[in-house]
């Protein structure tokens, strides 16, 4: 919770993960509304909505908006306007019941080619509890979900910290602009199955301490012990030539 | 001799973890019951009495021999699934079995004897029509097969094809039957609707046409539902419109006539919208139809007609009303008619079945009354063995399939022999509930739960249940010491429904199937709208069906889910199970509400359900009646809650802004989440939609809410922790992409949190396609898919963890963990394709998991999960050693020691379902599929129980020659100090 920031969304690095991939990631406080808005990219804007309600009815108003840049490299960033008074009220007071602060976001396409084929209808919603965005001073963290071609498919918030302790926010100031983090998650890749490395390392196993024990012959091995019984038959042989060739007449003369 | 070390430490691994079966363990813990699914055909061995062989051909593509005492299988062979192996007929002739296969694709002969393959012949294209034995002088040498377009005629010895023929005009004819009465010819029977019948004779010798005749006939409509060939070839038709019979001499050479025969000049009349039915029978292929047949006038009424032996008049003989089913049998000269008709009609439980053999002049009439199953459904069809006994009269033993897919065979004079329930061939869904406490346990029970008045009534209530346990305890060792002294064989341990209570380590329990069995595609049957829908309590030690629940009126296409309301812990309460009934096209549910002990439906008013159900959940709310809340959402979003009493509709209301649930629609793509509000409506809080152009929802799945994790977390090697992400809302979803093109195809995983929408983790498996299998547990994602690059079958583990330090430790929230888990992913490849998965459930979650994955083969493998941990170590250091971690290996071992079902395969395995029982050491685990198989799996062996073989003498008498020892050098040694001390 304390370590907030960006700095949570790297996930601790074990070689055997794929990492999510976050494309880009911007920081904006709600002051800079007018800048960013370049006019050079070949990007589009969509309207960010909220929405909260005393009487949990949706009623979604625009409060920001999110300029995506297609290409190799997508890249999104979100200016957004500064809540007025009545809003900080309202949001205070569906805080106090315990009511739910919704955000949108149109379905649209962040591959700039794809986005120009057909706007898809609908929108993608998520919530948050209200008391916790306002007692997190409206920093939240807005994650935006694309499949593998590029389309958004869902949108999350949280706020950090997440909780509602039913601390009192005093000071209106703190509820004037969003502290907003931004995310875009693509798919990560799921590994496939290690043959490569697995098969180098047998190699390198086999290298190390196989080699030297598999040359060793049999008679290397063993030459201690056959050099004496080889010379041990020899000298026994030498001994009893004689009455061994004359065994050997015999058996010939027996034919 | 180095590959050796890494094998030598998975060895190890290997020694800690493997299982198997003792030799003199099998059957002790495990059972498995074999089926065939609904008979379409079954026909009796040869007619003598002690002949025990009983075939029957099923809507599961088997071929079958029955033990027709015990009702056990002799032999079975299981074909193709689906319409290629589908049985057309089967022909039965002394030794040989013919059936053809796949709608004429095959012509198969099996020897009846032992159940071997006589041969096998690959057919000519064409749809099967019909088939038949042909036979001259009493022997039978060759089988007809009519198709749409040709008929073709093969020797019965091997198969070999002696001719085939092209049929005349087969694009306007249809030709329906085959016949051969015993002559040199064969008789084709084709027609045209309502205009005229084609008689064409082939030569036996070289299929040559001797000749052909058409008739006029503009009131026939279907030759094979309508008509049959009765006596010496004269083809006997009935038609509803004009109300009569007609027949015609098939082999007159002249040019024939039909001659009508009017119903009413034989009294008789057919039932309102009813089509009457003819049954004939030929009790031997060489020789000519019998001149009676029956024909049936209305759904209960048939009547024995015969024939003339000039083929002239037409008599009736006897009348039946009211009859269901009838059946003719023969054996050797004589041949047996059966009726089958209810005892009385206010009650129609008792049906008797009666038979009389027609030999000559002699009529005997016999019956057979027997009870039909209440919870049964009607009968279906009747088959009948007859045979000669030693006195030459005949006796017979009737088989008869009921609506429910039971077989019954009885013999005279009405006893019962055996009963199949074939149903159970086709379980879709299933639960174990615990059994209920003994009435000793009971009451002890029940002194809790009751509040007494005053200290003394409490004593005397206390003291009343200690007196009655200990007559129950001496009760039980009398029962102990003498069964002691009986040999161990002449023990049976009967189970009935009285004598059900819970075991001391609840290892026995209840299982509640649900079987449906939905397609009955074979052309051969007429009725086809019959819809097999049952409940099976069985008894989970021995595999005994202790009661069974025919629903009827239930809509074919239905979805089930089997709900455990209430448990047996609740004494008095009866347990309460429902089931949730959906017909898949409407949308539109019904429950049924039962006792998952005795079957019996419970009398409690149901919701009426006029909407579509969407989604149901069962909520951990409790009414004072001690049942779950069912709530059922409808597609106007509405909330239905069962049982909706007061008190449960107040903590509904206090409840309803933390009750979240979520609906999937994988057609449109989208996946969103709803929040229960006070006036129990829903409103919709978030929406994940994953284009349908790209991917298409396949399964989602949650945990299974009765798991237990006992460990929060993993101690790695260097003592830190490492903790799971442990959240109950996590759904697992997969997709499979639209693109089928093998470099493109892929399967993603998405975990998503059920009550935010938050995507907790989205990964794509290129090159991949399903089929895919998939467990969700703990902290785990456990997924199967076939990589269509590599051309093999892998498995994919993820874990979930939230790092070394928790979040918070105490409670766990989906609305407060901002922080997304560490996710860990490692594949592998699994040498087998799967057909199911589960996992092992434990009572505590003490006990190490291990994957059951059910191979084609039948065989369920038992794979530890710690082959499956990502992190097993590509390099293996102090730490992963410290761990006790596997070193990665791609390529996952199948060893036969893993088999938990040895040699007990189990055909066409569909499911797999696991249950804790009372030992955390023991899983029961039940697969079930064609076959249904029960045994008991102890991933970490049984820590918990002593062996079997465990030497209580030699540890006592240890303990007392230790204890001996100790008394007497303890006096050894005082006498020796007070020695040293005298000194």
């Amino acid at each position: 919770m304390a370590s907030g920031g960006p700095s949570f969304l790297l996930l601790s690095m074990v070689p055997t993960i794929l990492l999510l991939c976050i494309d880009f990631a911007c920081c904006n406080t709600g002051r800079r509304t007018s800048d960013g808005l370049d006019t050079d990219f070949t990007g589009f804007s969509v309207p960010l909505e909220h929405s909260f309600e005393v009487d949990d009815v949706s009623q979604f108003r625009v409060r920001g908006a999110l300029q995506l840049r297609g290409g190799r490299e997508t890249s999104v960033s979100l200016s957004q306007n500064q809540l007025s008074e009545e809003d900080r009220s309202t949001l205070k007071e569906v805080a106090a019941v315990d009511g739910l602060y919704r955000i949108r976001v149109p379905r649209v396409s962040l591959s700039a080619d794809r986005q120009s084929d057909r706007p898809m209808d609908g929108f993608l919603t998520a919530f948050v509890r209200a008391c916790s965005l306002v007692e997190s001073h409206l920093s939240d963290v807005i994650t935006l979900h694309t499949d593998v071609s590029g389309f958004l498919i869902g949108v999350s918030i949280v706020t950090i910290p997440g909780a509602c302790r039913g601390t009192e926010v005093e000071d209106e100031v703190d509820l004037e602009a969003f502290n907003t983090t931004l995310n875009v998650i693509a798919p990560t890749n799921a590994p496939q199955p290690e043959t490569a490395l697995f098969i180098e390392r047998m190699d390198m196993e086999n290298e190390k301490r196989g080699k030297p024990q598999e040359q060793k012959s049999f008679f290397a091995k063993y030459w201690m012990y056959i050099v004496p019984l080889v010379l041990f038959l020899m000298m026994s042989g030498a001994q009893d030539q004689s009455g061994g060739g004359a065994g050997g007449g015999g058996a010939n003369g027996g034919r | 001799m180095a590959k050796l070390v890494p094998l030598l430490a998975v060895f190890f691994y290997l020694v800690c973890v493997s299982e198997a079966v003792f030799e003199d363990q099998v059957g002790k813990f495990d059972w498995r019951r074999q089926y065939v699914g609904k008979v379409l055909f079954a026909s009796f061995d040869s007619p003598s009495q002690s002949s025990k062989k009983l075939f029957v051909a099923t809507d599961k593509n088997i071929f079958a021999s029955l033990n027709s005492r015990t009702g056990d299988l002799f032999w079975r062979h299981v074909d193709k699934m689906g319409p290629e192996g589908a049985v057309d007929t089967l022909l039965v002739n002394a030794q040989d079995a013919l059936m053809v296969i796949g709608d004429g694709r095959l012509l198969r002969s099996w020897d009846t004897n032992v159940g071997g393959l006589n041969w096998e012949v690959v057919l000519d294209t064409g749809s099967f029509q019909a088939a038949c034995f042909v036979g001259i002088q009493d022997t039978v040498k060759h089988v007809a097969v009519l198709k749409k377009t040709a008929i073709s005629l093969h020797y019965l010895s091997n198969g070999h094809q002696k001719w085939v023929e092209n049929l005349p005009d087969s694009d306007t004819v249809k030709y329906q039957a085959v016949y051969s009465g015993g002559g040199e010819e064969v008789f084709v029977l084709g027609m045209v609707p309502h205009s005229h019948l084609t008689i064409t004779v082939y030569s036996l010798e070289d299929g040559e046409i001797i000749r052909q005749r058409s008739v006029e006939a503009p009131w026939l409509s279907s030759v094979e539902s309508s008509c049959v060939v009765v006596g010496r070839g004269v083809l006997m038709c009935v038609d509803n419109y004009t109300q009569a019979l007609y027949t015609l001499a098939i082999q007159a050479e002249d040019s024939p006539q039909f001659r009508q025969v009017l119903l009413q000049s034989l009294d008789l009349e057919v039932s309102q919208d009813f089509q009457p039915v003819l049954v004939s029978t030929q009790p031997h292929p060489a020789r000519s139809p019998l001149p009676e047949f029956f024909l049936q006038l209305g759904p209960d009424h048939h009547i024995l007609l015969q024939l003339s032996e000039d083929g002239s008049t037409i008599a009736p003989l006897r009348d039946f009303q009211p009859a269901f089913l009838v059946s003719f049998a023969t054996t050797g000269e004589k041949t047996v008619a059966a009726v089958m008709a209810p005892k009385n009609t206010t009650d129609d439980l008792h049906c008797r079945s009666r038979c009389f053999a027609d030999s000559g002049r002699r009529l005997l009439d016999t019956t057979v009354i027997f009870p039909l199953d209440a919870n049964g459904g009607k009968p279906q069809k009747l088959y009948v063995h007859a045979f000669l006994k030693k006195d030459d009269s005949v006796g017979y033993r009737v088989l008869v399939q009921t609506e429910d897919h039971a077989l019954t065979f009885i013999q005279q004079p009405g006893r019962v022999v055996w009963t199949r329930e074939e149903a159970l061939a086709d379980v879709v869904t299933m639960e174990m509930v615990d059994l209920p406490l003994t009435g000793t346990q009971a009451e002890l029970e029940g002194e809790f739960g009751k509040k007494a008045d005053g200290l003394l009534p409490m004593v005397m209530k206390r003291l009343s249940s200690q007196v009655i346990l200990l007559q129950a305890w001496m009760a039980h060792l009398w029962k102990l010491f003498y069964e002691a002294r009986k040999p161990r064989s002449q023990i049976k341990n009967e189970v009935t429904i009285e004598t059900l209570s819970r075991d001391e380590f609840n290892l026995q329990k209840m299982m509640v199937m649900v079987t449906a069995s939905g397609k009955v595609r074979s052309p051969g049957v007429s009725r086809c709208s019959d819809e097999d829908k049952s409940l099976f309590g069985i008894d989970s030690k021995s595999g005994t069906i202790l009661w069974k629940h025919y629903l009827e009126n239930v809509q074919p296409n239905a979805a089930f889910k089997l709900i455990v309301q209430r448990t047996t812990a609740h004494f008095p309460h009866p347990p309460q199970c429902t089931l949730l009934i959906k017909d898949k096209d409407t949308g539109l549910a019904t429950l049924h509400v039962f006792n998952p002990i005795f079957g019996r439906k419970s009398q409690i008013s149901l919701p009426a359900l006029p909407r579509p159900i969407l989604q149901s959940l069962l909520l951990p709310v409790i009414d004072q009646d001690y049942a779950k809340c069912l709530l059922l959402v409808d597609d106007q979003y509405k909330v239905t809650a069962f049982p909706s009493t007061k008190n449960v509709m107040q903590q509904l209301q206090e409840m309803a802004s933390s009750i979240f649930f979520y609906l999937v629609d994988s057609e449109q793509g989208t996946l969103s989440g709803f929040r229960l509000r006070k006036d129990l409506s829903s409103e919709l809080i978030w929406e994940v939609v994953l284009p349908t152009e790209v991917q298409k929802i396949v399964a989602v799945k949650g945990k299974r809410p009765s798991e237990h994790v006992h460990s929060q977390g993993r101690v790695m090697g260097d003592r830190s922790v490492l903790y799971k992400y442990l959240n109950p809302n996590l759904l697992a979803v997969v997709t499979e992409s639209t693109d089928t093109h093998p470099e493109r195809a892929f399967v993603g995983m998405f975990l998503v949190d059920g009550v935010t929408g938050r995507i907790i983790h989205e990964a794509v498996q290129r090159k991949a396609r399903g089929p895919i299998h998939f467990v969700h547990s703990e902290n785990w994602v456990v997924y199967e898919y076939w990589n269509t690059k590599s051309r093999r079958n892998e498995f994919s583990v993820l874990e979930l963890f939230e790092g070394t330090e928790l979040y918070n430790s105490t409670v766990f929230s989906s609305l407060d963990r901002p922080h997304l888990p560490q996710v860990l992913q490692q594949s592998y490849i699994f040498p087998s394709p799967i057909t199911t998965m589960e996992a092992t459930l434990t009572e505590k979650g003490i006990t190490s998991r291990h994957l059951l994955v059910g191979l084609p083969s039948g065989a369920i493998l038992s794979l530890p999960k710690m082959f499956l941990d990502p992190r097993r170590p590509e390099v293996v250091n102090e730490h992963s050693r410290e761990e006790n971690l596997i070193p990665y290996a791609p390529e996952m071992p199948i060893r036969t020691e893993w088999f938990i079902n040895y040699n007990q395969t189990i055909s066409r395995l569909k499911g797999i379902y696991t249950a804790p029982s009372g030992l955390e050491s023991t899983c029961l685990v039940v697969a079930y599929g064609l076959d249904i198989y029960q045994t008991r799996v102890y991933p970490s062996k049984q820590f918990d129980v002593l062996k079997d073989d465990y030497d209580y003498v030699l540890i006592s008498s240890v303990l007392f020659a230790l204890f001996f020892a100790t008394m007497i050098s303890k006096r050894l040694a005082e006498v020796k100090l007070l020695n040293r001390a005298w000194r």
